[in-house]
């Protein structure tokens, strides 16, 4: 039986709203002993430089400024709050710049190549071959039909070969579990770690070093030992992805197993197994070694991707590279321009597609 | 036994004192989700105060408000006070990693570090805060001790930490937070995961421990907190409000003779 | 009167297991065999690999006999008749080691970052940009490091020839060195390959740490670096040894940026500053065009001692991942 009123929960409605807080560990002051110490460390970097050390170039003047700063830090913050916090502190930044200075390649070698390709790069790069550059043409002559025939059909047969391969595979492991799942997968992995002029060696030596010759065939056959492993393993993540709830639905209404991979699974996977093609194009497109020794490259445009040595981007990109003439050379970049930016489209469309998937 | 090498923080007094806890009006959010309500309790030195209460009524995001772990959560706020005797814990000079030197916690799971052995995780945590000792063994018997599983483990130091069954890993965690020398032990349901001989052990570790430590014990098994605490505090919470204290006082009262209905209905049992 | 007992209760006989006999329908006998077939086809590709470099390079090491793994320069018919891998596969494991050696602390540290030390908002945007670093084509990677980075190194390689020439591998050799196409150059721009693949698993790992580890070393009172340096690492060893051996079976094969970085020199020799370095598979490239019979079967002896090796360090690099603790889900 109650007697008087009950005290209640603290009441939010008739007291003043209270006031948040989110502590921090990082403080004004804290702030300040940064940017003290990376003042003072500027400064000393400037004065070896210019007085006492024979440097040069900015790589070492910011590698310098860096370990000073990290130094001077460390010091700075023993002696405010001790050993275990400047442990704390200095590892953190030290941690940070490095993780944030792998950016930095990577700015300055998509600047630098878009810099000197598109320096060169003209629309008839699209529609000519180099058969109609001459030894006197200037660098923005550049043709890349033939190149760019010549990939997109490698990469197109390679696609035939290993996409339907590497489903198949991905079906074996995650869906029919055979009796060598084990084994299989052990070489996948392994097959994934094949370097890709061990690749072209094997097709030159099995096929055309045998009578069949170079050939945009033999270049594709070498791509597609390279690609399947890449596709295989990710139909298989996603293939795992794809709830059991649906395949025992599938089952239970007397499926067989191949109607239940074929009419649901796949389906439902679709926009992964999309990704998987998009990642294995992105991984062979660039390739160079294999195609040296498979489809050997050439100046004039050929269609024909089973009889004929045949070029591609990379493949010209890196022969004209090689030249000693300048114009040629500058060619090169506008070779590799162009195949960077389908390499980066494909990334992209691959990353959305991942994302799509996720949400 | 141990020595500070670095800082001393003495931002929050004398490290060694018996220690009461305050909370003063402690609200705290998960993003805009107000979890708890201004929660108001003296926790006093040198004694076992128990949280009691159904689940999900915060009691566990407070007593990780004692410790300031509530805020490694990303979207994690809180209001209002807490002090170490007297002192702001949440205070702008205070460091967290001080406060959790002093405030230690064993969680419903038992964590010890299964990279390091025995005696490695009694000492991990003077390695972590920067103390030192000149007698790391004697700091190993005597936590271990105090603990009760020096008898256990002694021939078995050097195996690894996980080596051990349930209820030793626990008491190996209290073992680890002792040797830091803190001044408030708090427990987080440390017996929930452990079958009745290994929680009766760890009961009696505390009546020892208590005699120098101040504990804050987070339960739901009632007999449990009717067994060893001296003082409870019943948390409750309805639909749609924030988790808030219905009573706080002596044991003895709250289960014989509550003042609260609600709290009656819930220690006889009736919900939770 | 007789004390009650329990009533012994008959001793049931516990039936035997029935074994279930799977009958398939002819189509789905059909594709599994289809399937398996697919799943075998992956071993006979690369057994058949194995066998066509092993039978076609045979040739070459019967000519050279055991000489062939000691003698370090590269002579093959016409030109001459002494041939051998020791400098090959001595250039090959330095360069590696190089990228090794940069790749794989930054890799920890780039790992640590970004799952641990970061804001939640660049978490992602640094995830992708350092996976963009692998997507790059190798002959990119080249192309860069010969024309930018190659005479841009060779100041930090001069001065390391001067100032730290007590150190064997930076010590000179000749009075007047050239600095460039070396094998120090070769490494860096092969780590810039490596750091992604080597992120990439230890990044994973790292995400697998159980978290009450994590918060029972902070509630000890431990600072982040505490915590990472007590539970994060040791946690995460296995991850880190097997995406190591993964980056190095990376920079064992990689063969179009080295190639078109250094210039030959058939020789071992500490020094890694100066000029000179040629890995297995940038010779396999630069010389193919010119070799026919001996010399041909040279190349392909020396490509199937990397095929050999790479598979054995990939095949590694997935067992240590797998056993870890760490590495239980994680996807290489």
């Amino acid at each position: 039986m109650r007697t008087g009123s009950a005290p209640t929960l603290a009441v939010v409605t008739d007291r003043p709203e209270p006031v948040r807080i989110r502590p921090r560990s990082f403080h004004r002051r804290d702030a300040a002993t940064v940017a003290g110490c990376a003042a003072a460390s500027l400064a000393l970097t400037w004065l070896a430089y210019s007085q006492i050390l024979p440097f040069r170039g900015l790589p070492g003047f910011l590698l310098l400024w860096a370990s000073f700063n990290f130094l001077i830090y460390y010091v700075a913050v023993r002696e405010t709050q001790g050993r275990v916090v400047a442990r704390d502190r200095t590892m953190a930044s030290i941690i940070s710049v490095v993780a944030i200075a792998i950016v930095i390649p990577l700015i300055l070698i998509l600047g630098y190549v878009t810099l000197k390709g598109l320096r060169f790069l003209r629309l008839a790069f699209f529609s000519t071959t180099m058969a109609s550059v001459g030894p006197e043409s200037p660098s923005t002559q550049t043709g890349g039909l033939q190149a760019i025939v010549g990939t997109v059909e490698q990469v197109g047969i390679a696609m035939v070969i290993s996409v339907p391969l590497g489903i198949l595979t991905a079906v074996y492991l995650n869906e029919v579990k055979g009796r060598i799942v084990r084994p299989t997968r052990i070489f996948v992995d392994a097959m994934s770690g094949v370097p890709s002029i061990v690749a072209g060696l094997f097709i030159y030596t099995v096929l055309v070093a045998n009578g069949a010759g170079f050939s945009g065939f033999a270049a594709a056959l070498a791509l597609s030992i390279l690609m399947l492993p890449t596709v295989t393993r990710t139909c298989e993540v996603v293939l795992r992805l794809v709830p059991d709830g649906l395949r025992e639905a599938s089952l239970a209404m007397g499926a067989p197993e191949w109607r239940t991979t074929w009419g649901v699974i796949l389906p439902t996977a679709r926009t992964g197994i999309l990704t998987a093609m998009i990642l294995g194009v992105a991984r062979v497109v660039g390739e160079t070694a294999p195609l040296i020794m498979t489809a050997f490259g050439s100046a004039t445009l050929n269609t024909n991707p089973f009889s004929g040595p045949q070029a591609a981007l990379s493949l010209s990109s890196f022969q004209l590279f090689g030249s000693s003439q300048t114009a040629d050379v500058e060619r090169a970049w506008v070779f590799a321009f162009v195949l960077l930016t389908l390499v980066l489209i494909l990334f992209v469309v691959a990353r959305l597609q991942g994302e799509r998937r996720r949400s | 036994m141990v020595q500070t090498q670095d800082r001393q923080d003495e931002a929050l007094g004398d490290a060694t004192a018996p220690a009461t806890l305050g909370a003063h009006d402690v609200h705290a959010w998960f993003g805009d989700h107000h979890v708890l309500g201004g929660i108001t309790l003296a926790m006093p030195a040198n004694s076992i105060t128990a949280l009691i209460g159904p689940s999900g009524c915060g009691k566990s995001t407070f007593l990780r408000i004692l410790n300031r772990m509530h805020e490694l959560v990303p979207d994690a706020s809180l209001a209002g006070a807490i002090d170490l005797n007297g002192r702001d814990i949440y205070g702008s000079d205070v460091r967290a990693t001080d406060v959790r030197r002093r405030i230690g916690m064993v969680f419903q799971k038992p964590n010890p570090f299964p990279a390091m052995t025995v005696a490695g995780n009694v000492l991990s945590g003077l390695k972590l805060c920067g103390m030192k000792t000149d007698n790391p063994d004697g700091v190993v018997e005597h936590c271990l001790e105090r603990a009760g599983l020096w008898n256990e483990v002694k021939n078995r130091l050097d195996q690894p930490g996980g080596a051990l069954s349930g209820g030793q890993q626990q008491r190996l965690c209290i073992a680890r937070s002792l040797a830091v020398e803190p001044q408030v032990l708090l427990m987080d349901e440390p017996c929930s995961a452990l079958d009745p001989t290994s929680t009766l052990r760890i009961e009696e570790t505390m009546h020892d421990l208590v005699k120098t430590i101040t504990i804050v014990i987070v339960t739901h098994n009632m007999q449990q907190a009717a067994r060893i605490s001296d003082r409870c505090a019943f948390f409750n919470v309805d639909e749609g409000s924030p988790g808030g204290i219905v009573e706080i006082g002596p044991t003895e009262t709250i289960f014989t003779n509550p003042t609260d209905p609600r709290t009656a209905d819930y220690v006889q049992g009736r919900f939770g | 009167m007789q004390m009650p007992t329990t009533e012994e209760r008959p001793q049931a006989a516990i039936p035997a297991r029935r074994k279930v006999v799977v009958v398939r329908t002819r189509s789905d006998r059909v594709f599994r065999r289809l399937a398996a077939s697919a799943g075998g086809l992956t071993l006979v590709i690369l057994a058949l690999i194995g066998v066509f470099l092993f039978v076609k390079g045979l040739p070459a090491i019967k000519d050279q006999g055991l000489a062939f793994f000691t003698t370090q320069v590269w002579n093959p018919p016409p030109r001459g008749t002494e041939f051998g891998v020791a400098a090959i596969l001595y250039w090959t494991v330095v360069v590696a080691l190089i990228a090794l050696v940069i790749a794989v602390p930054v890799s920890i540290a780039a790992a640590l970052f970004v799952t641990e030390f970061a804001p939640r908002r660049v978490r992602r945007p640094l995830t992708s940009l350092i996976d963009l670093l692998a997507a790059v084509p190798s002959l990119i990677y080249g192309m860069w490091g010969a024309a930018y980075l190659r005479p841009r190194m060779v100041g930090i390689s001069a001065w390391l020839g001067r100032y730290l020439s007590f150190l064997p591998i930076f010590k000179p050799t000749t009075a007047f060195p050239i600095y460039g196409p070396s094998a120090f150059v070769a490494g860096v721009v092969v780590s810039l390959m490596v750091v992604p693949i080597v992120t990439s698993v230890v990044r994973e790992v790292f995400s697998q740490v159980p978290p009450g580890e994590k918060e029972g070393a902070l509630a000890l009172g431990g600072t982040r670096w505490g915590m990472v340096r007590a539970v994060v690492l040791p946690f995460g060893r296995g991850g880190i040894i097997g995406g190591s051996m993964l980056g190095l079976g990376r920079a064992l094969g990689e063969t179009i940026a080295i190639l078109l970085i250094v210039s030959p020199l058939f020789q071992i020799r500490a020094n890694i500053i100066e000029a000179g370095a040629i890995p297995v598979a940038p010779l396999i490239a630069n010389n193919f065009g010119e070799s026919s019979g001996i010399a041909l079967s040279a190349l392909l002896a020396a490509g199937f001692v990397l095929f050999v090796v790479t598979l054995l360090v990939n095949v590694g690099a997935s067992t240590v991942i797998l056993r870890s603790r760490s590495g239980r889900g994680v996807e290489i």
